[in-house]
Parts: C-alpha cells; sequence; structure tokens
C-alpha cells in the first residue's frame, strides 16, 4: 500500500509518515500539489493522499480537484489534514471528492481513527 | 510531591463509596495530579489545602462530589471501535426493526455515556440509516454519574479535538453546526437523547425495558462482585430478546453465565440466555 503524504511543512510530513509507515504504508512525500501530481506520475498510483490545504504553487484544493479529475485515480483515498476549520470549507473539500477531514493540530489516534473509518486497516 | 498514604486511602474509599470506581494502590500519582486539577480548578490553593476543606466539609458537599468526579475517566470517541455500530446497522436494528413492527417501540440505553458521544452515535446512525422509522417511538437514554459529563452531553457541545475523533466528516458537516470554537450537534438529534445522572452501581431506578444496551468500557472501572451485580440488573431490564454491548476489554464469562455471546467476524456483543 503506498501513501502520499502533502504538506509544505517538512516537520508534519515527517509525523505524518511514521505514523503511515508504521501502519504498514510505503509513504511518498511531496511539499505542494504540483510536486505531489509529479511523483504521482513517476509512482503511477496511491492508495491514499493525506493533504494540506494551504500550500504555494498548488493548494491542497486544487490538488484534490486535479486528482478527482483524473479518472486513473478513482480508487484513491483522500483524506484532507488542514488548519482550515470553517464548516463551509470542510463542506466544500468533501464535494470536491475528499473523503475524510481532519482538523489541525491532531494526534496520531485521530489519524488511525480516521484510517479506519475509510476502511483501511492498520497494525 | 506524592499524597499520603492516608489521603490516597480517603480519597480510595469515598471513591468506592460513590462510584464502585476502584483505585488500586499505584495509581497515588493519578490521583495526586487529578486533585491537583481540580484545586487549580476551583481557586484552591494546594491539594493540602483541598483535603483541609474536604475534611471539614459535610461528606454531602459539592467537594466531595467533585472529588469523585475528577477519579472517573470520561475518554471517549463518535463511533468507538466503528464494528459494534456497523454490527448494530447491519444486523440487529434491521432484525428489532421487523420484530417490532406491531408495537413500533424500541428502546436503546446508553449506560455510562461520558460526554455523550456513544448516545449522539447512535441516535446520528439511526436518522441517517433508518429514517423510514422515525414515527416510531424511538427511545435513547442515556446516564452517567457525573453530573458535569451528564450537563455537557446535555448540551452537546464537543471541542475541535473531540469532533476529530471517529466522527465521519460528511457526519459532522451534516448533523452539527459551529458555535464559537466549538462543535454542536444539531437540535433534532439532541432532542433525541434523554440524558440522566445514574449510578450504575446503586440499585437501579425504575427503568423502560431496553431492546439494546450499550454499557462499554464503564465495568472495567470495577471489582469483580460490582461488575456481577451490574450485569444482573442489566439482565433484568433487557427484553428477553434484546442485546447487550460492551467494551472491547470487557466480557460476561466468569461472572454472569446467564448471557450467551452473538458475533460475527468483527464483532460481538451478548444476549439473555433462553430460559428453558
Ligand atoms: C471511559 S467512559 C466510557 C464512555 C463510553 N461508554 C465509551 O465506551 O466510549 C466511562 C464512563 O463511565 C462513567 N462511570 C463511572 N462509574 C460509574 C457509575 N458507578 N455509574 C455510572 N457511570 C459511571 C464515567 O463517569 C465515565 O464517563
Amino acid at each position: 500500500m503506498r501513501a502520499l503524504v502533502i504538506d509544505d511543512s517538512a516537520a508534519v510530513r515527517t509525523i505524518l509518515k511514521r505514523i503511515l509507515t508504521e501502519c504498514g504504508f510505503e509513504v511518498v512525500e511531496a511539499a505542494d500539489g504540483r510536486l505531489a501530481l509529479d511523483r504521482l506520475r513517476e509512482v503511477g498510483s496511491a492508495d491514499i493522499a493525506l493533504v494540506d490545504w494551504n500550500m504555494p504553487v498548488m493548494d491542497g484544493f486544487d490538488f484534490i480537484r486535479a486528482v478527482r479529475a483524473d479518472h486513473a485515480h478513482d480508487g484513491m483515498r483522500l483524506m484532507m489534514v488542514t488548519t482550515e476549520t470553517e464548516i463551509a470549507q470542510v463542506a466544500k473539500a468533501l464535494e470536491a471528492g475528499a473523503n475524510e477531514y481532519v482538523m489541525k493540530p491532531f494526534t496520531k489516534d485521530m489519524i488511525l481513527e480516521k484510517l479506519s473509518l475509510m476502511g483501511i486497516a492498520h497494525a | 510531591m506524592p499524597i499520603s498514604p492516608r489521603d490516597f486511602d480517603f480519597v480510595r474509599n469515598l471513591v468506592h463509596q460513590r462510584s464502585a470506581i476502584v483505585l488500586e494502590a499505584g495509581k497515588e500519582t493519578l490521583v495526586e495530579s487529578r486533585l491537583s486539577l481540580l484545586a487549580r480548578r476551583e481557586g484552591i490553593d494546594s491539594v493540602d489545602e483541598l483535603f483541609r476543606r474536604l475534611h471539614a466539609d459535610p461528606a454531602a458537599g459539592k467537594l466531595h462530589v467533585q472529588v469523585v468526579e475528577a477519579m472517573t475517566t470520561n475518554e471517549t470517541l463518535f463511533f468507538r471501535d466503528i464494528y459494534p455500530f456497523d454490527m448494530l446497522r447491519n444486523i440487529i436494528l434491521p432484525d428489532l426493526f421487523k420484530k417490532r413492527e406491531v408495537e413500533k417501540r424500541l428502546t436503546i440505553w446508553s449506560a455510562g455515556c461520558s460526554g455523550g458521544q456513544e448516545p449522539y452515535s447512535l441516535a446520528i446512525m439511526l436518522k441517517e440509516q433508518f429514517p423510514q422509522y422515525m414515527n416510531w417511538n424511538i427511545r435513547l437514554l442515556a446516564c452517567d454519574l457525573s453530573t458535569e459529563m451528564i450537563a455537557r452531553a446535555r448540551e452537546g457541545r464537543f471541542s475541535q479535538f473531540e469532533v476529530n475523533r471517529g466522527l465521519p466528516a460528511s457526519l459532522l458537516v451534516k448533523y452539527f453546526h459551529q458555535k464559537g470554537i466549538d462543535w454542536q450537534v444539531r437540535e433534532d438529534i439532541r432532542r433525541m437523547v434523554e440524558f440522566s445522572e445514574m449510578n450504575l452501581a446503586a440499585p437501579w431506578p425504575a427503568l423502560p425495558y431496553a431492546d439494546i444496551v450499550f454499557m462499554r468500557n464503564v465495568l472495567i472501572y470495577f471489582n469483580v462482585e460490582t461488575k456481577r451485580g451490574i450485569l444482573a440488573q442489566a439482565r433484568k431490564t433487557l427484553r428477553p430478546d434484546g442485546y447487550l454491548f460492551l467494551g472491547t476489554a470487557e466480557t460476561t464469562f466468569n461472572i454472569d453465565e446467564n448471557f450467551d455471546r452473538f458475533q460475527n467476524e468483527k464483532a460481538w456483543c451478548y444476549r439473555p440466555k433462553k430460559t428453558p
């Protein structure tokens, strides 16, 4: 199983990577949406992406729209992990095709609980 | 500074008497840290001062109650463990809705409901998955020992941290609204749940017969005799074809042999044994 971790903070990426690696994921990192699309092309596919909202170049919302516009990635699960906490933003992300939404700050348990909600078993 | 053995015993006895919760030796640090939190919240200078007031106050006073409540563990989340809720949705509720077709009545009970995540998960699931039964007489009862927890649960107000846990984002958007920095359950969901304070370890008041009892992650804090007494009362409250859910680390085995385990691949619950 492969996971994409997309966040402009290296510190956040490191934490998320550690959690996902413990769950048995191979983790691919990217610092913005554009780089994430590049990485996705290189590796071919991912089972899930954890996506920050506010990032330079291409933000998480546009990344989600780009992924959902490409039917090659229909099976990919998308989880927003962001400091955006307005209900309208949550709704907007879901409408654009996000499957789950975590409001920062997050804990490891929170991420694991959301993964199991999405039917992704963890070790 | 750790609390003295004498103070520890005092708290231990008080808590056991009022809630049946067992504080084992070795929990001194836990007791100490929860008491200093309570002291700070109440504007009391130190834990020593708190003890001085406890000894001076009448035992029925507010401070005694606060000490007991401070020793409860309220850790919970929406749709805790997921699988019990799946089992309810896919197997048990369809079964009960069929069996109760004539009386059109269903009673579900959340015992030890903490901040309300468990009963609200049940309410949201009913509304979301079984809208065609909303004209039935469906009662969702929820109780907890802690006055503070019941007050919070009634308000249905949750922090960002709490709504981040276990609650699908789609349901957050649909059934909650923002209230300051918190989130509040929609009023129609709130009205589905009747909250009350109740000590499970004391003799129970007259309760309506229940089709489903959720009593999850509560028994773990009690000794075997208390567990046995509570399970016996739960059995009397359950209808003969009802279902009892316990936490994943809890069981009726070797405590009350009058239950059968009912299970699928992922979840299990208990049903009263059929009397021949
Ligand atoms: C860990 S929480 C469990 C919440 C929820 N049922 C769950 O599984 O997530 C345990 C709750 O049991 C309550 N409790 C402890 N002793 C009790 C008693 N004697 N009677 C009623 N509730 C009690 C505590 O106040 C606490 O809110």
